[in-house]
C-alpha cells in the first residue's frame, strides 16, 4: 500500500484575520466600512447619541443656522436637523437593509435555479426578469407603491421594502445565474449528482456557497441602490411619511420653500445621503476586488 | 530586407558551425529567481546553469513546480512584476547578458532573436485578430517590413509549418482551426523573423497523441533545417527521448542531472531520473504487476530541505545526503549528476535493475460471469445551434458525440476506453452514470435497465455506481472539508447513525486511500493535486460501490504521482472487486490497468480486444496509428521507428465523413470505405473491430 508522507498538522497556518487583511489591500474599502460602521451605530443608538428628540416642536426657535447648540441647525418646525439625520439614518439602514436583503436574496435563489435546472425553467424565470428590468427602477417602484395598499410593520411602511426590493431583484438574478452557470459545470457539481442528492441539497450545499461572493457584493452594492431609492421615494411622498425621521424627507416638503433662508435644511440630509451611498458603493467594489483571486498577488 | 530575411537561413549553418565553437548561443549561469507570495518568499529557481548551442534541442524535464518553465520566462524577461525577480545570475545570448538589457532593448530581441511558443494554443492566440494579423505582426515590428513584403512572407511561414490553403487561413480567425492548425500557426509567429532560439513551453501537452506526434516532427525538421537553437520545456518524458539532443532533469528548483537523451535514458546517473523513468508505464516493455513510485511529495520552495532536495524521498539516502551541499558533478564527458553517490551507480552496486516483469502474466478472463455493466447500441446526440442563424430561426446541428456504443464489463474487471479529444469517450462515462440522458440504446447495471430511469428512481442504484474526475482542483468543493466531502454521501444515505459514527467512517476511508486521519479537517486547497485525487477516490469509495467510472483519473497529475494513484486503484479494485470503465487518452496508461481496451473515434468504437491482443496484434489502422504515435521514453526505441504514418486532422464531429469515419485519415482506405459504414464483427474470441479490411 503506498502511502504518502505529509507534515503534520500546524496550527500555525492561519492566516491573518479577515478584517486586517481586507484594510491592507483595500485602504478605500476600510474607510467605507467605517462610515458604514458609524452609520450603523448612529441608527442603533440614536437614542443616545441624538442630542435631542427628532420630532420635538419648537416653534421658538424655527429655521436657526447651525450653531454650538444645534449642530446641523434647525427647520420649518424647530426640529434639530442633526438629531433627525441621526434618526434618519436608521431608518435608511432598516429599509435599505431589509429591501436590499430580500431582493438580492430572491434575486440569487431565482438565479441559481436558472442556472441548475437550465431549459423552461430558466426562460421562463429570464423572460420574467426581462419584463422587470425594462421598467426604469423609480418607475417601478412608483408602481409598486402605488399598488399596494400600505401596511405598516413596527413603524416601517411594509410596501416601501417590497417596492425597492423588486426591482433588485432581476439585477441580482442575472449576476448570480452567471455565477452559478460557471458553478454548475463543475465536477464537483457533477460529483453530487453522480452520487444522487436531492436538486435542494445539490443547489443549497453545493451551489449556493459558491456563488457567495458575487451575492454579497450585489447585496451591498443594493444597499447603496436601496438607500437613494428611499430618499427618492421619500421626496416623492411615496415612502416614509410625515413625521418620522427620513433624509429623503427631509429634502421635501417647505424644505424647498426655504432654501434660501436656510439652505442648512438641504445641505445636510444632501450630504447624509451622498456619504451613505458613496460608502456602499465603494464597499461593495472593494469588496468585489478583494475577493476576486484573479487581483490577489 | 525580406531578401536578407530568406537568404539568413540558407547561409546560418556554415556560421553556426564556426560561430558554436566559440561561445554557445545561451548560456544561463548561476540563475535564482525568486517570488513574494503572501505565503512566503518562493525560490522557484536556485542556482541553475546551462547552455544551449546553435541548432541544438535542449529539453528541461521536471514535474510541476520544479521551475521549469520560470527559468524561461526569466530568459525571456516575462516574470510577472512586481512578484518575481532574478535575484542573482546572468542569461548570456551571443555574449550578451540579456538581465542587463533595457526594457527597450530586451523588447528589439524578444520576438526577433528569441521567441516562445505557450502551452495552450487556445488562449495563446488572440481570437479578434486575423492570423494574417497575427503572423504579420512581428514582421512589421521588428523587420519593418511592408504590407506585400509581411503577407508574402506570412504565405511562406504557413507552407512551412505545413498549412495548405495559405491564403484563406491568412483571412481567419482563431476559432475556425483546429488546436493542432493553432499551433501550427503559433509555430509560423514564432519562427516569423527567422529566430536564433524558439522556447516552447509544453509545445504539444495539450494536443492528442496524433497530432502531437506532427507538431513535434515539425518543430525538429525546423530546427533542422533553419538551424534554430530550441528548448522544450515538457513534463512528458516520451518527447523528450526522441526529439531532444540534450536533457537537463529538474527537480525543487536544481538541476539534478544533464547529459544526452542517451545519458539520461540509457544510464540514468540520478535516483530521481532512475525513479521518474521507472514510474512510468512503458508501451515498449512487458507489463509490470505494480508500478514502482516515488514515494513522498516535492519539498516546499519556501523552506527547501538541507542538503539534496530529492534526500525526503530517495531510497538510497545517506546522512550525508542531507548534511552536505550538492552540485552537479560530471560523471562522463556532458554527463552530470547531482548525487552524491552517483559513482557508485555509475559502477551499477546502488541501483538494481527494474525486477523484470513477469511478460506472461495475462489480463484475468472472466468469461462466465454476468456482466455488471452491458451498455448496448448506446446513443447521445447533441443540438448545437448553427453559427449564422439569426435570433428568429432556430436551426440546429446534431453532433453525435456517441453514436451505437456498445460494451460489457463483468465484476473486477477494468475496462480501459481510449480514444482522441472529441471522440466521445466522456460522453460514454457520463451517459452510462445518467449525468447525461442517452438519446437511445440501453445500460443495464448489475441486470437492471437503468436507460431511462428518473434521478428518483436512480436513488438506490447511485450507491452502485460512482465517478472519479479527471481535475482533483475543481472536483472537489472548495467550500467544503474533507471530512464533509467525504462523511457527505454517508450522511445523505442514513449509512451511518451518529456523527461520531461519520467520523469514524470518514477516518476509515481516509487511510483506505493512503492519507492521515487529521487531513479531515483540512479544505481542499490545503492538499496537492495527488492528495486531492485521493480524497475524490475515498468519497467515490464511501457509497461502497460495484463500479466506479474514472474519467481521465491520472492525466492532471504528475507523473510520480501518477504511479501511486494508479497503484491504489489496482489495490482497491482486488481488495473491494470493483469493476472499472477506466477513460484515458494514454495508451500506457490505460495497458497497465486494464484487462480489456476499447478504442473510439468520432463516436464509434473502432477495436474492443483483450489488454495483450490489442497491444500485440492490433487489427484496426486507427488503434495502430494511435500506438504508433504514443512517444516512448527510449531513444533507441524512437529512433527505430518509421516516420509517423498518420497525417491530417481529426474532423468535425458537427460533420463526420461518410461510410468509415476513419477514411479521411486511414492510410489503407478504398472506396467501400467511404461508401459503408463498417459492422463490428467478431474476429477472435473477445475481439472485435469495425474495419471492413480487418
Amino acid at each position: 500500500m503506498t502511502a504518502i508522507t505529509a507534515p503534520a498538522p500546524s496550527a500555525a497556518a492561519r492566516p491573518r484575520g479577515a478584517v486586517l487583511d481586507f484594510a491592507a489591500q483595500q485602504p478605500l474599502g476600510a474607510v467605507s466600512f467605517v462610515i458604514i460602521l458609524l452609520m450603523t451605530f448612529a441608527g442603533i443608538f440614536s437614542e443616545w447619541v441624538a442630542p435631542y428628540d427628532p420630532l420635538h416642536i419648537d416653534f421658538a426657535g424655527i429655521l436657526q443656522p447651525p450653531s454650538w447648540e444645534h449642530w446641523g441647525g434647525t427647520d420649518a418646525y424647530g426640529r434639530d436637523i442633526f438629531s433627525r439625520i441621526i434618526y434618519g439614518a436608521r431608518t435608511a439602514l432598516v429599509i435599505s437593509l431589509t429591501s436590499s436583503f430580500v431582493g438580492s436574496t430572491i434575486g440569487a435563489v431565482l438565479g441559481i435555479a436558472s442556472a441548475y435546472f437550465g431549459g423552461w425553467i430558466d426562460d421562463w424565470i429570464q423572460r420574467l426578469m426581462d419584463i422587470l428590468l425594462a421598467f426604469p427602477i423609480i418607475v417601478l417602484a412608483l408602481v409598486v407603491v402605488a399598488a399596494l395598499k400600505s401596511v405598516i410593520l413596527f413603524g416601517i411602511d411594509i410596501n416601501l421594502i417590497i417596492a425597492i426590493a423588486i426591482p433588485i431583484v432581476p439585477r441580482v438574478c442575472r449576476v448570480v445565474r452567471a455565477a452559478a452557470f460557471s458553478v454548475r459545470v463543475m465536477p464537483y457539481v457533477d460529483a453530487a449528482r453522480a452520487a444522487g442528492y436531492s436538486d435542494s441539497r445539490i443547489i443549497f450545499r453545493h451551489m449556493a456557497p459558491n456563488v457567495v461572493a458575487p451575492y454579497l457584493i450585489m447585496f451591498t452594492a443594493f444597499m447603496a441602490q436601496a438607500i437613494l431609492l428611499e430618499a427618492s421615494l421619500s421626496f416623492l411622498g411615496l415612502g416614509v411619511t410625515e413625521p418620522t425621521a427620513a433624509w429623503g424627507l427631509m429634502l421635501s416638503g417647505n424644505a424647498a420653500d426655504f432654501y434660501r433662508e436656510a439652505p442648512w435644511m438641504i445641505l445636510f440630509p444632501g450630504l447624509a445621503i451622498s456619504l451613505a451611498v458613496f460608502a456602499f458603493n465603494l464597499f461593495g467594489d472593494s469588496l468585489r476586488d478583494y475577493l476576486d483571486p484573479r487581483f490577489k498577488v | 530586407m525580406l531578401d536578407r530575411q530568406l537568404t539568413a537561413s540558407a547561409t546560418a549553418p556554415a556560421d553556426a558551425a564556426t560561430a558554436s565553437t566559440l561561445t554557445p548561443l545561451l548560456a544561463v549561469e548561476d540563475l535564482h529567481v525568486q517570488f513574494d507570495t503572501s505565503r512566503g518568499v518562493v525560490h522557484a529557481v536556485d542556482g541553475i546553469s546551462y547552455t544551449v548551442d546553435r541548432g541544438e534541442v535542449v529539453a528541461i524535464v521536471g514535474e510541476s513546480g520544479c521551475g521549469k518553465s520560470v527559468s524561461s520566462l526569466a530568459i525571456m524577461g516575462l516574470l510577472s512584476k512586481p512578484a518575481g525577480r532574478v535575484t542573482k545570475g546572468r542569461v548570456l545570448f551571443e555574449g550578451r547578458d540579456l538581465l542587463k538589457l533595457s526594457a527597450e532593448e530586451m523588447r528589439e530581441i524578444r520576438g526577433r532573436d528569441i521567441s516562445m511558443i505557450f502551452q495552450e494554443p487556445m488562449t495563446s492566440l488572440n481570437p479578434v485578430l486575423s492570423i494574417g494579423e497575427q503572423i504579420m505582426e512581428p514582421l512589421f515590428i521588428h523587420l519593418k517590413m511592408t504590407e506585400g513584403q509581411a503577407n508574402a512572407r506570412a504565405l511562406e511561414l504557413l507552407q512551412l509549418v505545413g498549412i495548405t490553403d495559405g491564403e484563406r487561413r491568412l483571412e481567419q480567425y482563431p476559432h475556425q482551426l483546429s488546436g493542432g492548425m493553432r499551433q501550427r500557426v503559433m509555430i509560423a509567429i514564432g519562427l516569423a523573423c527567422n529566430p536564433k532560439l524558439i522556447i516552447a513551453d509544453e509545445p504539444t501537452t495539450a494536443l492528442d497523441v496524433t497530432i502531437q506526434a506532427q507538431i513535434l516532427e515539425l518543430m525538429k525538421d525546423l530546427s533542422r533545417r533553419l538551424n534554430i537553437a530550441l528548448i522544450i520545456i515538457t513534463h512528458n518524458l516520451g518527447v523528450v527521448a526522441r526529439y531532444a539532443d540534450r536533457v537537463n532533469v529538474m527537480y525543487a528548483a536544481h538541476i539534478i542531472e544533464h547529459g544526452t537523451a542517451d545519458d539520461i535514458f540509457l544510464r540514468p546517473l540520478h535516483p530521481y531520473t532512475i525513479g521518474l523513468m521507472r514510474s512510468v508505464p512503458r508501451l515498449d516493455l512487458p507489463r509490470g504487476i505494480k508500478l514502482e513510485t516515488i514515494e513522498g511529495l516535492p519539498p516546499d520552495l519556501r523552506a527547501p530541505p538541507p542538503g539534496c532536495r530529492f534526500a525526503p524521498r530517495c531510497p538510497y539516502r545517506l546522512d550525508a545526503c542531507v548534511a552536505t551541499d550538492v552540485t552537479l558533478r560530471d560523471l562522463a564527458p556532458g554527463h552530470a549528476s547531482a548525487c552524491i553517490r552517483a559513482d557508485e551507480i555509475v559502477a551499477g552496486a546502488l541501483v538494481q535493475a527494474a525486477p523484470p516483469a513477469k511478460s506472461a502474466e495475462t489480463a484475468v478472463t472472466i468469461e462466465s460471469a454476468e456482466p455488471i455493466v452491458k451498455v448496448e447500441a448506446l446513443r447521445k446526440y447533441f443540438s448545437v445551434p448553427l453559427s449564422g442563424s439569426g435570433v428568429f430561426s432556430s436551426k440546429v446541428a446534431t453532433v453525435k458525440a456517441v453514436d451505437g456504443v456498445s460494451f460489457t464489463i463483468a465484476p473486477g474487471e477494468t475496462l480501459g476506453l481510449v480514444g482522441e479529444s472529441g471522440c466521445g469517450k466522456t460522453t460514454v462515462g457520463r451517459t452510462v452514470l445518467k449525468l447525461e440522458e442517452p438519446t437511445d440504446g440501453a445500460i443495464r447495471f448489475a441486470g437492471v435497465d437503468i436507460t431511462h430511469r428518473t434521478s428518483k428512481q436512480m436513488r438506490e442504484l447511485r450507491r452502485g455506481i460512482q465517478v472519479i474526475f479527471q481535475d482533483p482542483y475543481s472536483s472537489l468543493n472548495p467550500r467544503m472539508t474533507v471530512g464533509q466531502i467525504i462523511g457527505e454521501p454517508l450522511h445523505v444515505y442514513k449509512l451511518v447513525n451518529s456523527k461520531k459514527e461519520q467520523e469514524e467512517r470518514v477516518a476509515g476511508l481516509l487511510r483506505q486511500v493512503g492519507l492521515f486521519d487529521y487531513m479531515a479537517e483540512r479544505y481542499p486547497h490545503q492538499l496537492s493535486g495527488g492528495q486531492r485525487q485521493r480524497v475524490g477516490i475515498a468519497r467515490a469509495l464511501a457509497l461502497e460501490p460495484r463500479f466506479i467510472v474514472c474519467d481521465e483519473p491520472v492525466s492532471a497529475l504528475d507523473v510520480s504521482i501518477q504511479g501511486q494513484i494508479m497503484n491504489l486503484l489496482e489495490d482497491l479494485q482486488s481488495r473491494l472487486n470493483l469493476s472499472y470503465l477506466f477513460i484515458a487518452h494514454d495508451l500506457a496508461v490505460v495497458r497497465h490497468i486494464s484487462d480489456r481496451v476499447a478504442v473510439m473515434y468520432l463516436g464509434r468504437i473502432a477495436e474492443i480486444a483483450d489488454r495483450d491482443a490489442l497491444y500485440a496484434d492490433p487489427k484496426h489502422p486507427y488503434t495502430k496509428a494511435l500506438l504508433d504515435a504514443a512517444p516512448i521514453p527510449d531513444p533507441r526505441v524512437e529512433r527505430a521507428r518509421a516516420p509517423r504514418a498518420l497525417k491530417g486532422e481529426i474532423p468535425s464531429p458537427l460533420n463526420p465523413p461518410s461510410g468509415c469515419v476513419f477514411h479521411t485519415r486511414c492510410p489503407i482506405a478504398e472506396d467501400v470505405c467511404r461508401r459503408e459504414v463498417p459492422q463490428v464483427r467478431q474476429i477472435g474470441p473477445r475481439h472485435i473491430v469495425a474495419c471492413h479490411k480487418a
